[in-house]
């Protein structure tokens, strides 16, 4: 097994996944956690752009972002603490 | 939300993502990105209009019935563009059987019906997203 620099740049992203992943389901505070969602999706887009798939980077950040959006609009309609 | 800065920056900034969604649904077939992604970014100009300016502004810009007609015919558009393969006796969404010219590969006019298809597709994700927004931030009555 020899590792070129992209290997260990794709083991960063992915390691910064889980933990963003993980973050997201222990955050109490349900508008940090959508903040963080995001992040998760752009980290995700950046993983997509270093497999050589620009179309699926490109997708991936659009949709993030609006979901984020949408998300966020409903954490503000209702409540912000995790019952 | 009465930002000065916030609103002078969106009124230079927001035109610029809209055409660049245009842009992406109609270079869909020969770049990255698609009809999907550039339809996402279009309803996202839209969104961010209306978060910066308020909802009333935004509802005056995009009223509730043009979004509706938008939803309908762009996915009557890709019905009927799938019909041109039954008419001429091939598959549905028959596209070089069709006899349709296909042009040089990377050129922009290459991709026969799809880049047709993908404004109808482009179109109809907008609507939708957009939609989705209104429905979620306009009060219960």
């Amino acid at each position: 097994m020899n590792f070129v620099a992209t290997d260990y740049w794709i083991m960063i992203l992915l390691s910064l996944l889980i933990i963003t992943a993980l973050a997201m389901y222990f955050i109490k505070d349900l508008l940090h956690a959508v903040i963080v969602y995001g992040a998760y999706s752009l980290i995700a887009a950046l993983i997509w752009l270093q497999m050589n798939s620009p179309d699926l980077a490109i997708t991936e950040a659009a949709a993030g972002i609006c979901t984020t959006i949408l998300m966020m609009v409903v954490v503000f309609r209702t409540s912000r603490r995790e019952e | 939300m009465k930002d000065f800065i916030l609103k002078r920056i969106a009124s230079i900034v927001l035109p610029f993502i809209c055409i660049y969604g245009f842009y992406v649904i109609f270079h869909g077939h020969v770049s990255p990105g698609g009809s999907f992604a550039g339809g996402i970014i279009v309803g996202l100009s839209f969104i961010a209009f209306s978060t910066i300016y308020g909802i009333e502004k935004g509802r005056k810009k995009l009223p509730e019935k043009v979004l509706v007609y938008a939803e309908s015919y762009g996915t009557l558009w890709y019905g009927i563009l799938g019909l041109v393969g039954i008419v001429k006796g091939v598959p549905f969404l028959a596209n070089k059987l069709a006899g349709i010219d296909m042009g040089a590969p990377g050129a922009l006019n290459s991709g026969g019906l799809i880049s047709l298809i993908g404004i109808g597709v482009g179109i109809r994700v907008a609507s939708t997203m957009v939609t989705l927004f209104f429905t979620m931030m306009e009060e219960e009555k």
